[in-house]
């Protein structure tokens, strides 16, 4: 197990390295901006004296590496600035928006690896046939569209014209619940309300699945590639010579290994949508981060862009540090050292 | 080469592809002439005709000041497949040579090059676009940067994968002992070995780049009116839903068809030629 | 197969055909192979590589009719039943139980992220299908002991990764007796191996099909490894078999052409390198040479 613990401090040291870039890329792009970001955010209407006032309070008439070492000595404060569009600490902005975003993202990934795997394990065990050729072209066509044309589509189907499912909101305006944790799933349970919850899980069914369909696609693609290839290995032949029984042959001993390569790109996928939750949560009018972050890129509020694109970023590492768990997990070799004890 | 179009030419998959997609370039190439009403592209007003499901002429109905659906996406297409063919003509080439160079230098070169690399892909592309287009103003050549910023580190990647493994091969070794230049080396020995997944994934982008793309004007960071682009008729038309569908339904759908096609045939492409995934 | 023989064959292998389908045509692999193997005889079927002896034995345990691209035909019969003819459900269970199998490379023969107990067990499972773990490590444990592996507790829960090549070829062994087969099918057994634990190996395998009584099928291209472990030889070449007979018989005198070569290319300590074998050379395509067996 000691293996698993410096895969992870590994991970963690890279990652912190990489967040350093990425707080040094997004600082360095939100300076690099045309026109005056104090002028921008107060309006044609302020006069000289407010517009010095802010680029003062801003720190914009330092040299950009000062003003990178003061927004780095706040961060490790904890402090991301106040945003100019709300007028609020944007840690408080983030933490308000963000649970519903990660919520639904949440959601989806589990959608993803609960219906692609299987679908690609199925597609690679009857390879060449009819139902391959259907998973397939579904999977190709789930990649081949933005989540926000599958949430339209999705939502004329299922909400509209089948009225299954709520149009838009995450819960129904009747259930009050106090925020705990912001995530309304969990929030619901300790309130002790089942109806809320169940009220709650309803509303995130039709977007958590617009924003996994793309996913879903990729791992099922992915999942029957890497099966196919563990398929002509010699161990999945010794397997069929000893009559293990193919169920459990595609559902354990050419599965397990075929998970390995797929893994690392299932992870990424699954931070992709961190990005893509935006898309979907406009079609749904769910109260996440999309919002915020399109108003406050509109305003060229540069504190609060650079802390959103950095807690995304952070969440994107944490995401791929437990796939790199999970892969640890699966495969030996990199749980047990491989040199001779 | 011969055989492998032989291949892609016998799979009905890729045949498809290739229907589809010829039918999104011809129109895209050809929309002054196919489109029923060309004039509709730009800042054109009918109020008399406005908001109309589809009938004829219009047969995708007209948006919410009366133009043309079907001419309004035909203009799309093109505006989305200029971007991108300019986004990879300018983010491949960059991506393959630092892979190249990463990959067969070696040293610390690797370590900077593929560290810069991460921080690229460690930001959900997505947000990396709209964060660019946020503080550019949102513009068509700007749109082109932003996507472009974050579609080379992909190159990097699956470049430099092939080139650690070429670069223990024999006529590497090979053309080192007799005195080659590095240059010569990663850009004549090693690079056409990476040609044929290069351009798989090429395919492949197209239809991704248009993807994004229409992600970004979606959410009012891409293409500006009154350019028709597909992502924001989707974004405009979502709120007269479900009256109205067809002003989010037929862009919506052109958007899949465009990816669908350049997918399919990316796929058979990579069944034959082999790449990564 | 003579009418004097009081018990059926092990395997019987009458005209047996394979070709495979594919856009470009049809290729022919077999051109009607014949071939038996009686109750606890080691038979050696020798071949250079692509001559079609890897898939005989595919073909009868019925991994190849799998293929949709393959065309088969001709009799195979274990121990008297045509195996074509019985319900696929009841030759799948001979697999693992009363034929089994193996393979060139032990290591990337077991599975990489199972450890060898959890594969023992299935092995095991073959034949009592309701077994638990530890019944089947205890049954494990007595097979591993015989293939001179005495901590079989740190085997079983080692991976394969974790062990040597000649420990995993020990353990596969071990799995391929672990069910008393009838037959064992031996694909180039341990050639990924150092030649000293290649020798060593089979020679445990050899003394345990003799304590059994197991009839082996042992494909392979090295005469020298035929010599020390098989009772007959069938020589095989492009798909046919061109000449078969007792194992002495054959190497104190080797009729076909082919044979002849074949034996002049067995690597020599001697040294002069590894001599080649020419295509298509004259007299290959000789029919059938027969060495009359020796009255038992």
């Amino acid at each position: 197990m000691s293996q698993i613990v410096r895969v992870l401090a590994k991970r963690l040291a890279t990652s912190l390295l990489v967040l350093i870039g990425v707080s040094m890329l997004i600082f360095a792009i939100a300076r690099v901006i045309p026109g005056d970001p104090a002028r921008i955010a107060l309006g044609p209407n302020a006069t000289v004296e407010q517009v010095q006032q802010l680029r003062t309070e801003l720190h914009l008439d330092e040299p950009i590496w000062v003003q990178y070492g003061i927004f780095i000595s706040d961060l490790s404060r904890g402090d991301l600035g106040t945003s100019l569009y709300t007028n609020r600490p944007i840690i408080l902005d983030i933490a308000q928006f963000l649970p519903a975003t990660l919520e639904l993202v949440f959601i989806a990934g589990i959608m993803m690896v609960g219906f692609g795997l299987p679908l690609g394990r199925i597609s690679a065990r009857y390879r060449g046939s009819a139902i391959d050729n259907g998973i397939r072209v579904i999977a190709l066509l789930g990649v081949s569209a933005p989540s926000f044309v599958w949430a339209v589509i999705l939502m004329l189907l299922f909400a509209f014209y089948l009225p299954i499912f709520p149009i838009a909101g995450r819960i129904s305006d009747i259930y009050s619940i106090a925020p705990v944790t912001g995530f309304l799933l969990i929030d619901t349970l300790i309130a002790g309300e089942p109806r809320a919850f169940a009220n709650a899980a309803w509303h995130i069914i039709l977007p958590a699945f617009a924003l996994a369909l793309s996913g879903i696609g990729q791992a099922a693609r992915l999942t029957r590639a890497n099966m196919i290839e563990t398929y002509d290995k010699p161990y999945v032949e010794m397997a069929q010579s000893y009559g293990f029984p193919e169920r459990r042959i595609a559902r354990k001993y050419a599965f397990k290994p075929s998970l390995i390569p797929s893994l690392t790109i299932i992870g990424l996928d699954f931070a992709a949508m961190l990005g893509n939750a935006f898309l979907v949560e406009a079609i749904f009018a769910w109260p996440g981060l999309s919002r915020y972050g399109v108003a406050v890129i509109l305003r060229k509020d540069l504190n609060a862009i650079v802390g959103t694109v950095l807690i995304i970023s952070a969440t994107f590492l944490i995401a791929n540090i437990i796939v790199d768990l999970l892969i640890a997990l699966i495969n030996p070799r990199i749980r047990y050292s491989q040199r001779p004890q | 080469m011969k055989r492998s179009f032989a291949i892609l030419l016998s799979n009905p998959m890729s045949v498809a592809g290739l229907i589809l997609v010829s039918i999104v370039v011809l129109s895209a190439v050809f929309a002054d002439y196919i489109a029923p009403f060309p004039d509709h592209r730009g800042a054109v007003v009918d109020f008399a005709n406005f908001n109309q499901p589809p009938h004829w002429p219009n047969i995708m109905g007209t948006d919410l000041v009366g133009r043309d659906m079907l001419s309004r996406i035909l203009y799309a297409y093109r505006i989305s497949l200029v971007l991108g063919v300019v986004v990879l003509a300018i983010a491949v080439p960059i991506g393959v040579t630092i892979g190249l160079a990463g990959g067969y230098l070696g040293g610390w070169a690797e370590y900077i090059l593929l560290r810069i690399t991460d921080v690229f892909l460690s930001i959900p592309p997505l947000v990396l676009a709209m964060s660019i287009m946020g503080v550019l103003e949102p513009t068509l050549i700007n749109g082109m940067m932003a996507v472009t910023a974050m579609w080379w580190p992909w190159y990097t990647r699956l470049v430099y994968n092939i080139t650690r493994a070429e670069r223990e091969e024999g006529y590497v070794l090979a053309a080192e002992v007799i005195g080659a230049s590095k240059l010569h080396i990663m850009f004549r020995e090693i690079l056409p070995n990476c040609v044929p997944a290069v351009i798989t994934k090429m395919t492949l982008d197209l239809g991704f780049v248009i993807l994004i793309v229409s992600s970004l004007s979606f959410l009012g960071l891409g293409v500006q009116p009154p350019t028709p682009d597909l992502g924001s008729m989707v974004a405009d038309g979502a709120r007269y839903l479900p009256d109205s569908w067809w002003l989010t339904v037929f862009p919506g759908l052109a958007i899949l068809v465009a990816v669908f096609g350049f997918n399919l045939i990316g796929d058979a492409m990579r069944d034959v030629f082999g790449g990564d995934q | 197969m003579t009418p004097s023989s009081l018990k059926a064959p092990t395997l019987a292998i009458a005209d047996l055909t394979l070709g495979f389908r594919s856009w470009r045509g049809y290729a022919q692999v077999l051109h009607g192979i014949s071939l038996d193997i009686k109750p606890g005889e080691r038979v050696a079927l020798v071949g250079e590589s692509g001559s079609g002896k890897s898939v005989t034995a595919r073909i009868v345990l019925g991994l190849l009719q799998q293929l949709k691209t393959a065309r088969i035909s001709g009799r195979v019969e274990f121990e008297g039943h045509d195996l074509e003819a019985i319900h696929p459900a009841e030759r799948h269970r001979l697999r693992g139980t009363a034929m089994s199998m193996i393979f060139q490379d032990p290591t990337s023969s077991l599975n990489p992220v199972f450890t060898i107990g959890v594969q023992f067990h299935e092995v095991l499972k073959r034949a009592d299908a309701n077994l638990t773990y530890e019944a089947a490590a205890d049954r494990a444990a007595a097979i591993l002991a015989e293939v001179s592996i005495p901590d079989a507790d740190r085997v079983l829960s080692a991976y394969p990764f974790q062990l040597s090549g000649g420990m995993n070829q020990r353990v596969m062994i071990a799995m391929a007796l672990a069910n008393e087969p009838k037959l064992l099918i031996a694909d180039e057994p341990g050639t990924a191996l150092d030649v000293t634990v290649q020798a060593q190996t089979l020679h445990l395998m050899r003394q345990l099909v003799e304590d059994h009584g197991t009839a082996v099928l042992f494909i392979s291209h090295n005469l020298g490894v035929v010599r020390e472990f098989a009772d007959r030889v069938y020589v095989i070449y492009k798909g046919r078999i061109v000449e078969t007979g007792p194992t002495e018989a054959i190497f104190a005198d080797p009729r076909h052409p082919y044979t002849r070569v074949l034996m002049e290319a067995v690597p020599r300590i001697t040294g002069g390198g590894i001599p080649e074998i020419e295509e298509d050379a004259a007299g290959f395509g000789d029919p059938l040479v027969v060495h009359e067996e020796a009255v038992r």
